[in-house]
């Protein structure tokens, strides 16, 4: 990892205010994704981690706004050289640069695939938009790409699919053409939010082993976000845990699976359920749930529920910040900071 | 687990072993598919597509398979939530006598329905938000009879302290619940009758991850403290082999393979069984290899393919496969397959780590 970064996010914060008061959904957080690196965001709902992919491709809309921090993008189009890097907090919300940016240098796949094609246009037409819009290529250019595209993610009878309207294909082969959407014009950064949540297991195992095929050839860099720790594992190079707005840890995802040091990371992976247990055997479990996004906090977000908060209700009062605790991970605890002994 | 001896061709209800609280057999839901001016029905949907199984007192079957394989739709037939084409579905009451469900009049059906319950997967959409706990957990109560207020509000306590909420929120509408505590409310208004069948039908899927372990941590405390039987419907394997004595793996409307939890586990002998076991995403990146996809997608119930409904991404499908369709057979003692190749196959399960 000693190439340098694609994406730098630092200190990002995204607010929604709201007449109820103001959520902070994404409080300070840094990452960075590096070239050909698959980074995992993993959280449970409400952690900001949809929130922060948004606000990296600059579709939070009102009344949200990120209110601080910046993401820096090494562009190859808006950038005058490969060391430069864009600040895309810095340009304006709906101008050129941002649209010439979006669906080309950096592509998402969307959760529910049924919702993000169009009913009312085939799926060659929706590809072809995408390629002419970032190409000067001709119709029947754009399509032999299209056609292409669809047969590189599998989809099967390529020439026929492309007159077919997204409803006619079943739930995998729509998340393929999805793929196949946010691949047509080789993106740098590739986002995936969820993409097989709404999907069964043996089509997610379809889906997973066609992104880390394509990622291999390309060499794209991938942000996945996703709930799904075994999805995380199975795909990811680095992972950042996210709860409530703010990471909590980040490292290589040996590191994080093997030789978790926050104690959130440590109690998540505790109570996931595996294939692997016995029958009929209790779960250990964090207690309490996730606080509502209005109450108002001070300290770690993840005070009330950690086993092994600090005495003197140090860690209630005070927010530890995220602390590099050797070359590749990093923790936001107190516990790990030098003035406490682990003991 | 019970290890009661199989009797895989009863007919007669005397022959019913006297632990099965619920003996399925041949259940049937085809839904008309209907066209044109007439609404002439022009094909059939095969949800459930002749389903045999059985429950025993005190166990949990988990039900598995992927969307669309009828495992809902079997759940609702045995409440009589929408009426099965045909089977039969027997269930023995509190004190000893089996009835058919599917022959039930409805004015019958209400003292069985009182001991069976359902748990619904969407705890926000399952809860009215004009009711507040008391009158939510309090309804079915009401419904069946239990007028007086302070009796009422006396039991939803004793209910909402059995799922871990506390009694004072009673007069708390749903909105001011998490998904979890919701989860909890439900449970509680499952309970509220003493039912000794409950249906559960993803009862932990809308939930997140920290708060789904406590929410099955729950129903088997609940489970061990009140004999309840369950029958828990999901598709996410690692929920069900933590919850389930048996399971049963359904596909495309037919059970395909029914066995012992870990038995199920460690040696399926289905490949459809197999294929789903591998391609659950291990939560540990060092065992990263095995994934192998089974190719193509879930035929359409409405239009199944012949013979076994598998074949077509079965790699181990022969002529045979493809014409007659495999019944559902006791290969081991409770250990049921319908595979025509499955003396010869050597399937993996999951490996444990080591």
């Amino acid at each position: 990892m000693t190439n340098q970064p694609l994406l730098e996010v630092r200190d990002l914060q995204t607010v929604f205010e709201l007449d109820e008061g103001t959520v902070r959904a994404v409080d300070g957080v840094s990452f960075n994704v590096y070239p050909g690196r698959v980074l995992g965001i993993v959280g449970e709902s409400g952690c900001g981690k949809s929130v922060t992919i948004k606000s990296v491709l600059r579709l939070i809309e009102e009344p949200g706004r990120i209110a601080n921090g910046a993401i820096r993008f090494r562009s190859k189009i808006l950038g005058n050289s490969s060391a430069e890097m864009v600040d895309l907090v810095q340009l304006p919300a709906k101008s050129a640069q941002l649209r010439a940016l979006r669906g080309n240098e950096i592509a998402l796949i969307p959760q529910e695939p049924m919702a993000a094609f169009s009913p009312v246009h085939t799926i060659g037409n929706q590809l072809m938009e995408v390629i002419q819009l970032h190409q000067p290529v001709s119709d029947g250019e754009a399509k032999k790409i299209a056609v292409n595209r669809l047969k590189e993610v599998g989809v099967p009878n390529p020439e026929s699919a492309i007159d077919r309207y997204s409803w006619e294909l079943s739930g995998g082969l729509r998340q393929r053409a999805m793929i196949g959407m946010a691949l047509t014009c080789d993106p740098l950064l590739l986002i995936a939010d969820e993409p097989t949540t709404a999907i069964d297991v043996t089509t997610q195992a379809q889906v997973l082993s066609l992104l880390r095929k394509l990622q291999q050839e390309h060499q794209t860099s991938i942000i996945f976000i996703t709930h799904d720790l075994g999805v995380i594992a199975q795909l990811a190079d680095d992972v950042v845990v996210m709860y409530l707005g703010k990471v909590m840890e980040s490292g290589p995802v040996d590191q994080i699976f093997h030789n978790p040091q926050h104690p959130y990371t440590r109690a998540l992976l505790r109570s996931i359920p595996t294939v692997y247990t016995k029958n009929r055997s209790r779960l250990p479990t964090i207690s309490g749930s996730i606080p509502h996004p209005f109450q108002k906090r001070t300290g770690c977000p993840f005070v009330a529920r950690c086993q092994e908060a600090l005495p003197e209700q140090r860690c209630a009062n005070q927010a530890p910040a995220l602390k590099a605790i050797n070359e590749h991970q990093s923790v936001s605890c107190f516990l790990h900071g030098e003035e406490v002994n682990v003991s | 687990m019970s290890a009661e001896p199989t009797q895989s061709t009863l007919t007669n209800n005397a022959l019913i072993s006297p632990e099965r609280l619920l003996d399925v057999k041949e259940l049937k839901k085809y839904f008309p598919i209907r066209k044109g001016v007439f609404k002439s029905v022009v094909g059939q949907v095969r949800s459930v597509d002749g389903v045999t199984f059985h429950l025993n007192q005190g166990e949990t079957l988990g039900l598995v398979g992927e969307s669309g394989c009828g495992k809902t739709t079997t759940s609702r037939c045995l409440l009589r939530a929408i009426n099965p084409t045909s089977g039969e579905i027997r269930y023995r009451q509190a004190d000893g006598q089996l009835v058919d469900v599917t022959q039930l009049a409805s004015d019958q059906l209400r003292p069985v329905r009182r001991e069976m319950q359902m748990i619904f997967q969407d705890p926000f959409a399952s809860l009215n938000p004009r009711m507040n706990l008391l009158d939510l957990v309090g309804e079915p109560l009401l419904v069946n009879g239990v007028a007086n207020r302070k009796e009422r509000s006396d039991r939803v306590a004793d209910l909402l302290r059995l799922v871990g909420l506390r009694p004072e929120y009673m007069r708390r509408f749903p909105h001011a619940f998490s998904g979890g505590q919701r989860q909890r409310i439900v449970i509680a208004r499952a309970l509220a009758l003493n039912p000794r069948l409950v249906v559960a039908d993803e009862p932990v899927s809308a939930l997140d991850v920290s708060v789904q372990a406590q929410v099955l941590n729950l129903l088997l405390d609940l489970q061990e403290q009140l004999k309840l039987t369950y029958l828990f419907v999901a598709h996410d394997l690692s929920v069900v082999r933590h919850i389930s004595d048996r399971v049963a793996v359904m596909y495309v409307g037919r059970i395909v393979e029914m066995s012992p939890t870990d038995e199920l586990f460690l040696a399926p002998k289905h490949p459809y069984t197999a294929a789903l076991l591998s391609a659950v995403p291990v939560a540990d990146p060092r065992i990263r290899s095995k994934m192998q996809p089974l190719e193509g997608d879930v035929p359409s119930p409405s239009n199944p393919p012949n013979g076994c409904h598998f074949h077509p991404r079965c790699p181990f499908a022969t002529e045979l496969c493809r014409q007659q369709a495999p019944d559902l057979e006791e290969v081991q003692p409770n250990h049921f397959v319908a595979c025509h190749r499955q003396a010869e196959l050597k399937l993996s399960g999951v490996s444990e780590p080591t």
